[in-house]
């Protein structure tokens, strides 16, 4: 090797390792901060977490004070969430992949819904106290909140199932098709059951996003400050269930969270905290759950 | 065009154009497909060999921007299967196909041949279960799967795959069978076993077969019609074809001058 040749080889490879420093310390910026950010909510927050913190109301005295209120909404309003949200997001999204015909209005439609995945959930909230709050006078209740946050991952579920859907290959919905099958014995039969795997996994994704939303809720008038629960969705005489707790006002535990850290008293910082350590690890179970899914999905069908 | 031969008329193809959109795909096209017998579709790749047997089935339907122009009757009602007015699910309920790729569904084996008949309504399991079985026997499959019918169907093998497709395209009992190049993705041994089980399979239901290897065409079928940019050049009793090709174009094909 001429003693140029070995010059311009070094002079490069000066540029290889600046870059691979400098790309290194960018993912660490992310990698660390994360890591900081849940090491301070758990130095702080996991002395709280104590069966007292869960079953307790909110209080004036931050060691006295608890979620209950708070995460018993997050589920109920979830549970609005998803009874709203799968079927139509399922729906629409088996229409637009299977029955649309291909045109301009479906290509409209398609570029809508990309957008609106986008568009800031605040905005969602503004939209939700017009309609739900006015214009059918539904109040700050759990129903508004739950059909808010079913809007707002609406998008996100339309997508996600359309990306499964289409991953089941073209060759078994023929199969299908050559046996006289009509569109929707190939769609209930093959498509739905073999794309179940995504399909779930993109909703547990849209679910863990809606559980920490925090701007739509205090725009429709959640409140902050709660010291009961909601009606219980069940009752002694038929029809055994009750949907009261429908129209009942709540909180959410991120709103819990902001309230506690608006306040001056270190105490309370350190119950926000927990709460948000309570947040990261629902959401940490949803994700490993999608990730669960996949894979034993993934095992199951074959192609 | 139409040969001379025995028996009865089960298909009929008059003057089929089709076209993807503004390119047309098939011209002209005419031929008889006579009952109780095979017949092959031969010709090099883009002829449209492909696209006339998914004519039969209608299969085109399923796609945006396709059209036909012409008539394939079948028989003995006549009716026109590529009319408007006809149901394509009518169609495919009479006419059943094989395609290039075995495609099993991703369910049991069982599940896999019973599937045509569910969705006609079937499920009594007595019914089911004795139909799926012939199916199996006819597809030449039973002896190897009747102990793990409730297997996953992807447990087969590739040769054992195409055989639960072609079980479960007889399942319904079909007037009509069309395999699309059924053994292009198959070892010699699978390809063999396919090739005699067609041969078998007509005295129970009309197949139009596929294939681009003229050996095969040579080997399963009664006649031949040879395409080549989208018209039919010729179309014979496939031993005439194959030993006297009156066309000069054939004659190159089948001798290997071109492909």
């Amino acid at each position: 090797m001429s003693p140029s040749m070995k010059r311009s080889i070094t002079r490069r490879k000066i540029a290889d390792t600046a870059f691979a420093a400098v790309g290194l310390s960018a993912t660490l910026v992310g990698v660390v901060t994360l890591l900081a950010l849940i090491l301070g909510l758990i130095l702080d927050g996991l002395p709280r977490l104590t069966w007292q913190f869960f079953t307790s109301y909110p209080s004036r005295f931050p060691e006295q004070a608890g979620i209950l209120p708070a995460w018993v909404g997050t589920c109920l309003v979830m549970l609005v969430t998803a009874f709203a949200a799968v079927p139509l997001g399922v729906a629409a999204a088996i229409y637009l992949e299977e029955y649309a015909p291909r045109n301009w209005v479906t290509d409209l439609i398609e570029i809508n819904v990309a957008n609106l995945a986008g568009v800031p959930s605040i905005v969602y909230g503004l939209m939700a106290l017009g309609l739900f709050v006015y214009q059918f006078r539904l109040g700050a209740s759990i129903l508004t909140a739950g059909l808010t946050l079913a809007l707002l991952i609406l998008p996100m579920i339309i997508l996600t199932t359309r990306e499964a859907i289409r991953s089941v290959p073209t060759s078994i919905r023929e199969a299908a098709y050559a046996l006289g099958a009509t569109k929707w014995q190939t769609v209930k039969d093959h498509v739905l059951p073999y794309s179940s795997g995504g399909t779930l996994t993109g909703l547990i994704l849209a679910f863990s996003r809606a559980v920490g939303e925090t701007a739509p809720l205090m725009t429709i008038g959640a409140l902050s400050f709660i010291a009961f629960l909601p009606h219980p969705p069940w009752q002694p005489e038929f029809p055994y269930l009750s949907f009261r707790w429908l129209m009942d006002s709540f909180t959410v535990m991120p709103i819990q969270m902001f309230n506690w850290v608006s306040r001056p008293q270190e105490a309370f910082h350190l119950n926000a905290a927990a709460t948000g350590l309570t947040l990261i690890g629902m959401t940490l179970l949803m994700n490993g759950l999608a990730i669960f899914l996949r894979a034993r999905y993934r095992k199951r069908i074959r192609w | 065009m139409i040969p001379t031969h025995e028996s009865a008329t089960k298909a009929e193809v008059k003057g089929l154009n089709f076209y993807y959109g503004k390119v047309q795909a098939l011209t002209d096209v005419n031929l008889t497909i006579a009952e109780g017998q095979v017949t092959a579709l031969i010709g090099p790749s883009g002829c449209g060999k492909t696209t006339c047997l998914r004519c039969f089935n209608r299969m085109h339907d399923l796609y945006q921007g396709t059209r036909y122009e012409g008539e394939i009757i079948l028989y003995p009602d006549k009716i026109n299967v590529i009319d408007h007015s006809v149901d394509p699910i009518e169609v495919r309920m009479r006419v059943s196909m094989v395609f290039q790729k075995p495609n099993p569904f991703p369910k049991s084996i069982f599940e896999n041949v019973a599937y045509g008949l569910r969705i006609r309504g079937v499920d009594r399991r007595s019914e089911l279960h004795e139909k799926v079985e012939l199916a199996l026997r006819d597809a030449a499959l039973w002896d190897e799967v009747k102990d793990r019918l409730r297997d996953p169907a992807y447990v087969l093998s590739g040769g054992q795959q195409q055989r639960l497709c072609i079980a479960r395209a007889l399942a319904p009992d079909p007037e009509l069978l069309l395999f699309d190049e059924p053994t292009s993705a198959l070892d010699p041994t699978a390809t063999a076993r396919i090739e005699e089980l067609v041969s078998q399979l007509k005295e129970k239901v009309t197949i139009v077969i596929v294939t681009h290897n003229m050996q095969q065409a040579a080997r399963v079928s009664d006649f031949t019609a040879f395409m080549y940019l989208g018209r039919l050049v010729e179309f014979d009793k496939t031993d005439r074809m194959f030993t006297n090709p009156s066309n000069k174009l054939t004659e190159d094909y089948i001798t290997g001058r071109f492909s």
